[in-house]
């Protein structure tokens, strides 16, 4: 197999010294990480590489020699730089080299310890491949941590192809925390070693996390305790709860605000990124209900818009009653039944009236309602639709028992035509075998079913009309909730920390590695550069 | 190492295969779709133009010219950023992976990078499209929970097929032999890195 050396980009212009990184031997690649410059002590290398051992369960070793020249060869280097081959022994010993003032790059690797084959090469070919050190280390591209039933001593398990090396590199965090600027007893060159990258936002909110986190869990969990009380799981308030969708709203909201605040670190990237959606979510959800509650509170429009409220409930009641009357006579042309045209519809009217006078009733209450609704945005957008959504569920509550009025006529109306169909027939529903069966019928019987059988026939036009309507009525009022619950919806689910890191920072959301070759000289060793492009659906960058 | 052979299809459109060899341990395969005539995008310009005019005769509406001219530079900008592939590139690394590049003609990239640890095998596949037999590459990718399964099978140079077909007809057969030589040759086989060396060192004589 091709040596393969992963260099690091910003390596690619530092002094001479050592090469530290890991070796794979099952793709036969060396990974490096840091160059070590000289003056160095090779008992504190040792130590130093010891320490990230322990912090990071990975196991890094002197690879190798990196050699720049510069203007003014130094001979006497290269010679130094072969006796410490001696030193730090590793199969194979990688030595690169960059002349000066060029692009071109030497490579070998050289093998002590292989038993010479007949025209086998004492050196393996070698392919460089340049990474970004912090793409890598920040794309988290690399296997999940171990599992937790493994033993803390346990080796880290193995990772196959390309994610060893983002492993690797996104263990070795402890190698990276020393810069230039640090004393330490051995001089580093890595992606931070001009500086470590650092917020002291982050830092601070790192700090304050803590025990803000431990007051808001235990202020959660009473909370939920108290909800979880016996008393709101009698019949009446369980119905109740269960079919508002406020409460639905408000427990999710719950459950979001305890994932928020738990004071359990997030075990990988993914459930750190959940975290950070769901913190997203609510923050945009409460400011989005404040700017509402801001809205309605400014130019007082709680008190137009409650007096608005009770002319359109009489409105759309008073379309109600022309529908029905409409329907009373002779509907697009139809010829109805009579006398169980008159009887519905009068139901129906009856039914409305009452609806009319419930809504006069409730009429001062109104504004008052409405205030502590507004109130109730400041938990967020969502609860405040939630809550208008169930308060149209519960104006449009005639609408919905006209509909169930109209389909359990229809139902039983069916029921009842297709049993006496069989009648007619001479057939019979066998409950026990389920399937029809031939059955044989007295006179009486067959007489008195068919001619419920034709009354019923008959009498199908106007029911199936007026649950037509209904029907079509009743999906409206479901369509414009629907509407209101997906709007929820999506406020609750979008990823929206997902949508900003793609904007601006790509690479975090890599999904693959691009590979380009580099410019090639023929008895050069191939140059490649892994690339991590972020993820782009549209194909823009 | 730079080689370059055109073949041509039945249409008479231009195809061009372009090998780069880099090194011992990576290789390059260009190839190189025909470019969009001037002749059809004229055609469905003046198409789409002229039933927006006779819409607008009917009509008399003015927006219906200017909504036809949106939807002729949206339509066409689409075309070009999703679906008219210039050059489709395979770069095949010894022991890291193949690379397979499709470059658009707004000049939009899109990479696909597999593995060689999940490369199971490497086929050539026959399809029947209408009314002939069509051969296509693929490579066949290794399931993870199954070890003898195959999780998904990937065409290569997806575009080129249909005129790679064309240029796989018996009467053509006598100016491809270099080029099916190219494809069986790239036949791997279960031990795929030591047969990807073996493919590598071909002399090129054999081209």
């Amino acid at each position: 197999m091709v040596l393969k050396a992963f260099f690091p980009t910003c390596c690619a212009s530092a002094d001479s010294g050592l090469l530290v990184g890991r070796w794979v031997p099952e793709q036969s690649s060396a990974v490096v990480l840091a160059v070590v410059h000289f003056p160095f002590i090779p008992l504190q290398v040792k130590e130093l590489l010891a320490q990230v051992h322990q912090a990071g369960r990975v196991e890094l070793a002197v690879l190798g020699t990196w050699c720049h020249r510069r203007q003014g060869a130094e001979e006497s280097l290269g010679h130094f730089l072969e006796g410490l081959g001696t030193i730090f022994s590793h199969e194979p010993w990688l030595q690169l080299c960059r002349e000066p003032g060029s692009k071109l790059w030497s490579c070998k690797a050289t093998r002590r310890q292989v038993p010479p084959r007949r025209g086998a090469p004492y050196e393996d070919q070698v392919m460089l491949v340049f990474y970004d050190q912090r793409k890598v280390l920040l794309s988290q591209l690399h296997p999940p941590a171990a599992l937790p039933d493994r033993q803390a001593g346990d080796a880290a398990p193995s990772a196959g192809g390309l994610a060893a090396v983002f492993d690797t590199v996104a263990r070795s965090e402890a190698l990276f925390r020393s810069d230039r600027f640090d004393d330490g007893p051995v001089r580093l060159s890595h992606w931070q070693s001009e500086g470590v990258e650092a917020s002291i936002l982050v830092e601070l909110a790192k700090r304050a996390s803590g025990p803000v986190c431990v007051l808001l869990t235990c202020l959660l969990s009473l909370v939920s305790a108290a909800s979880a009380c016996r008393l709101f799981k009698l019949w009446p308030l369980s119905l109740v709860w269960s079919k508002l969708s406020v409460c639905e709203q408000l427990r999710h909201r719950l459950e979001q605000l305890t994932l928020i605040f738990s004071t359990q670190k997030a075990e990988n990237p993914t459930q750190l990124m959940r975290k950070a959606n769901v913190l997203v979510s609510v923050l945009l959800d409460v400011a989005l209900g404040l700017a509402l509650l801001s809205w309605l509170r400014g130019k007082d429009r709680i008190g137009p818009l409650a007096e608005a409220l009770v002319p359109v409930a009489d409105h759309v009641a008073e379309e109600l009653q022309h529908l029905l009357q409409w329907l009373m006579g002779a509907p697009a042309g139809l010829k109805m039944n009579r006398a169980l045209d008159q009887v519905l519809g009068r139901f129906f009217l009856y039914h409305l009236h009452l609806w009319i006078s419930y809504i006069h009733l409730m009429s001062p209450f109104i504004e008052r309602i409405l205030w502590h609704v507004g109130l109730s945005a400041c938990l967020g957008l969502t609860v405040a639709l939630s809550i208008l959504s169930d308060i149209i569920a519960l104006l449009t509550f005639h609408i919905y028992c006209f509909y169930v009025y109209g389909a359990r006529l229809y139902c039983l109306k069916i029921c009842g035509l297709s049993s006496l169909w069989r009648l007619f027939r001479g057939k019979k529903w066998n409950v026990l075998r389920q399937r029809v069966d031939s059955c044989s019928y007295d006179l009486d019987q067959l007489f008195i079913g068919t001619l419920l059988f034709t009354i019923l026939v008959f009498l199908l036009p106007t029911t199936a009309l007026y649950y037509l309507v209904f029907t079509l009525l009743r999906l409206l009022v479901v369509a414009v909730q629907g509407l209101m619950h997906l709007l929820v919806d999506l406020i609750n689910s979008l990823p929206l920390y997902s949508l900003g890191l793609r904007l601006c920072r790509p690479y975090r959301l890599a999904a693959g590695v691009k590979f380009r070759v580099l410019e090639h000289e023929a008895g050069r060793p191939l140059r490649l550069l892994m690339q991590v492009p972020g993820w782009d659906p549209l194909g823009c960058a | 190492m730079e080689d370059e052979r055109s073949f041509s299809d039945i249409c008479g459109g231009r195809l061009a295969l372009q090998r780069r060899y880099y090194s011992p341990s990576c290789r390059e395969f260009c190839l190189s779709c025909p470019r969009l005539s001037l002749r059809s995008l004229t055609a469905v310009t003046c198409a789409v133009w002229l039933a927006a005019y006779g819409l607008f005769t009917l009509c008399e509406n003015s927006m219906i010219l200017s909504a036809a001219i949106f939807i002729t530079l949206l339509g066409l900008l689409g075309y070009l950023h999703f679906v008219k592939i210039d050059q489709e590139t395979l770069l095949i690394i010894d022991s890291l992976g193949i690379q397979m590049t499709s470059s658009y003609a707004s000049g939009k990239e899109s990479t696909t990078f597999i593995e060689m640890g999940k490369v199971k095998d490497v086929v050539i596949n026959e399809a029947i499209y209408m009314q002939k037999v069509i051969y296509y590459l693929c490579i066949l990718l290794e399931d993870p929970v199954e070890p003898h399964g195959i999780s998904q099978v990937v065409p290569v140079f997806q575009v080129s097929t249909e005129q790679l077909s064309k240029v796989f007809s018996p009467k053509k057969i006598c100016y491809l032999s270099p080029f099916s030589a190219f494809l069986l040759l790239l036949r791997f086989s279960r031990n795929v890195n030591s047969s990807c060396q073996d493919y590598l060192r071909t002399p090129d004589s054999y081209f």
